[in-house]
């Protein structure tokens, strides 16, 4: 990040009045950054914004209620804290946003499938258009654009949507809605029974651990999800495709009209499991019939929590 | 001497189709983007390039385990009675885990001091570890991640395993580490091994070297349970935790599980499934108590449980084996090393400060 030190300044300056300003720092390794919590005045100097820092973090905020959090977001993140508010799970004096211009982030299982065996990172270089990466003493050059999130190739939203402090220039963008659901329009196109021996192949290794769930910054039913309640036992503790795949239907179902695709949940997932495509379907469907999109404004109410006796777009007495 | 051979790369294949005429082998391969442990066929091949994403564990621990089968049976004569019919489902093939590592194959040892050597011994557990053997592939090298050596262990150990592999030119090194692991090299397509000893004996060394140098983890049981009661501390420590509990399910050595019975009308099963410390269900008392409310209780719990509790009640041995991967699988880097270390160094602050 080009302006850095300002977005510390603006932290030094915001911090004694929070009780932590949420962000991000170095990792394990060159290639990985990690969630940073900034409590004292010398964890600012540790702050890293660079293409590494793939983690929404709003998704700490309703576990931080009654705090007073700073945090620092990418545009697609800040869509996570409006829908936040939009469902009262945070309240606005409680929160103060560092928003910037985002130009993208990296996608760890892209960059894994190019350069295989990335267990021992020995540096990371970031440009505008290139990662470098040496690992193993051997020099892997990756375009950016081969190794950026698919969500950052098709971005409307790079600039935080909402924000206190905004650090830098505005990023320019020319993408569309549509842009955005190729990947889906593909699948779509497959028949059902494709479809279907598309979802079960994938489905069948997930080991049910709940990452995608509570990586989820919507998810805030968590201790209480469905998946696990034993009383009503809503779903089976097998290990069947079955039971995995529909927790998977419930989870969408769930985030319709809420999911801002920040993505969190396919990347949280450690056996690599496409679900983001699945929240996309929903996404669609509800632009379609409601014309809205999550997370945009904060005094909306996403569609399927509200309840009108007529909507527009839906022509219920003609039929 | 420990029986040794070597097998031709091209050969393993056919190694493996032959194992599995008398046992079930379980092989890593790629599956999407991640690296799993899958019944072996031929027509897709294994990759034991590198560490498996998730570890062999459900060889010996399945995600779920149907324990036992039921059903109610009404009796017509008296419709207020009804005889309950059960049936248990005990385990009875074998299973060759081929291509694990070290640690995979260690960790095992975790949950036998638990399952089997303990005051109860776990019959389905017993049943499936008694029948599997583990070729196990020694490391070239360490990941960033690894750290097995922190743990007494190290790239080539062979404890838990009943075949050591290492990787020689051409080919694989085999070492039978048990009896019934000799058993597994008595095959044509395995070739004498002495000649190859010293270029293996080589291999393990240079593996032993790429290690970063081991940390003395010997204080940590106790300087765990001094930091116990700091609740400032584990906030901390777990503020970047998302307790979804990836970590325990990728980990060799976590073996918590959970029972339920999952009927449907008047029949079903009742099952044994993963679950793990890092869910607020876990330790949900019936009350509605819950003694772990938050995650740093539980997170606490996690780490707690395999550098203090379990080495305090198994001869120091610590209920980790050191594969890295609830690092580099945790969806937010929460680092293990990081929050053992810092228990150990926290007190040490505090003291300076007396
Ligand atoms: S989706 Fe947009 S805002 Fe989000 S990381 Fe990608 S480029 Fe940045
Ligand atoms: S469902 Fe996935 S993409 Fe949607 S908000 Fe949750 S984590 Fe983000
Ligand atoms: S994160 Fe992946 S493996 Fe875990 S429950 Fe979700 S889909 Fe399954
Ligand atoms: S340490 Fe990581 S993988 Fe484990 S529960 Fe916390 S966030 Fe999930
Ligand atoms: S705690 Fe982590 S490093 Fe240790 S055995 Fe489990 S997954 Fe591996």
């Amino acid at each position: 990040m080009k302006n850095l030190e300002d977005l510390k300044e603006q932290i030094r300056k915001a911090l004694p009045e929070l009780d932590v300003v949420i962000g991000w720092t170095d990792s394990f390794d060159p290639l990985h950054a990690t969630p940073h919590f900034m409590r004292k005045e010398e964890d600012i100097d540790k702050l890293k914004v660079d293409a590494l820092c793939v983690h929404n973090l709003a998704t700490y905020l309703p576990g931080l209620k009654g705090k007073k959090v700073g945090i620092v977001v990418k545009g697609c993140d800040s869509r996570s804290v409006v829908e936040l508010l939009q469902e009262n799970l945070i309240k606005r004096e409680d929160v103060t946003i560092f928003g910037f211009g985002c130009n993208g982030v990296v996608d760890q299982t892209k960059i894994r499938s190019i350069i295989g065996d990335v267990g021992n990172i020995e540096a990371c270089e970031l440009t505008d258009k290139e990662v470098t990466v040496t690992a193993s003493g051997e020099v892997h050059k990756l375009a950016l654009d081969e190794v950026l999130s698919d969500k950052c190739k098709t971005c409307r939203y790079p600039n935080a949507v909402l924000s206190d402090h905004f650090t830098g220039e505005e990023v320019a963008t020319t993408a569309t809605f549509e842009d955005g659901y190729k990947d889906l329009e593909e699948f779509e196109a497959k028949s059902t029974e494709e479809k279907f021996a598309y979802w079960l192949g994938e489905m069948d290794r997930c080991i049910r651990c709940y990452a995608c769930r509570n990586a989820c910054p919507m998810c805030v039913c968590r201790d209480h999800c469905v998946a696990q309640s034993r009383d009503p036992h809503w779903l089976s503790q097998e290990a069947h495709v079955r039971d995995k795949w529909m927790f998977q239907v419930i989870h969408a179902y769930h985030l319709t009209g809420r999911c801002t695709e920040c993505g969190e949940c396919q990347r949280a997932c450690p056996v690599d499991i496409p679900i983001l495509l699945f929240k996309k379907k929903f996404n669609k469907e509800i632009k379609e019939v409601f014309n809205y999109e999550a997370g945009l404004d904060p005094e909306a109410t996403p569609p399927l929590l509200t309840f009108k006796n007529e909507e527009a777009k839906i022509k219920e007495r003609d039929w | 001497m420990a029986q040794v051979k070597f097998i031709k790369k091209d050969n393993v294949s056919a190694w493996l189709e032959e194992l599995g005429q008398k046992h079930e082998v379980l092989a890593p391969r790629f599956e999407g983007d991640s690296i799993i442990f899958r019944p072996y066929d031929a027509s897709k091949g294994f990759f034991i390039e590198r560490e498996a994403t998730a570890p062999p564990k459900k060889a010996i621990f399945p995600q779920s385990e149907t324990l036992l089968k039921f059903s109610n049976i009404k009796d017509l004569e008296n419709p207020e009675k009804v005889a309950l019919d059960v049936k248990e489902n005990l385990p009875d093939s074998s299973w060759v885990v081929f291509g694990g590592r070290p640690c995979d194959a260690r960790g095992f040892t975790m949950f036998d001091r638990v399952y089997l050597n303990g005051k109860h011994v776990d019959a389905y557990y017993k049943a499936r570890r008694e029948n599997t053997f583990f070729i196990t592939l020694a490391c070239e090298k360490g990941e960033t991640t690894c750290f097995c050596n922190w743990v007494g262990s190290g790239p080539s150990d062979p404890t838990g395993s009943d075949v050591l592999m290492v990787p020689v030119e051409g080919g694989f090194f085999l070492e039978a580490v048990s009896d019934r692991g000799a058993s597994l090299l008595d095959s044509s397509l395995l070739e004498d091994g002495d000649s190859k000893q010293a270029e293996a004996d080589k291999v393990k060394v240079e593996a032993d070297k790429s290690m970063g140098e081991a940390q003395d983890l010997s204080k940590a049981p106790e300087k765990l349970l001094a930091v116990f009661d700091n609740m400032e501390h584990w906030e901390e420590m777990s503020a970047k935790c998302l307790s979804c509990g990836a970590c325990t399910y990728l980990c060799p050595t976590c073996y918590c599980f959970n029972i339920t019975d999952e009927s449907d009308g008047i029949s079903g099963t009742r099952i044994r499934s993963w679950d793990n410390c890092m869910s607020s269900m876990f330790t949900m008392e019936a009350s509605g108590h819950n003694p772990r409310p938050t995650k740093a209780h539980r997170l606490k719990n996690r780490v707690g449980h395999k550098f203090s509790y379990y080495p305090d009640l198994h001869d120091g041995v610590i209920s980790c084996c050191g594969c890295g991967r609830c690092i580099k699988s945790c969806p937010v880097g929460v680092d293990i090393r990081q929050l053992v270390l810092s228990a150990i160094a926290y007190e040490a602050k505090e003291a300076a400060n007396d």
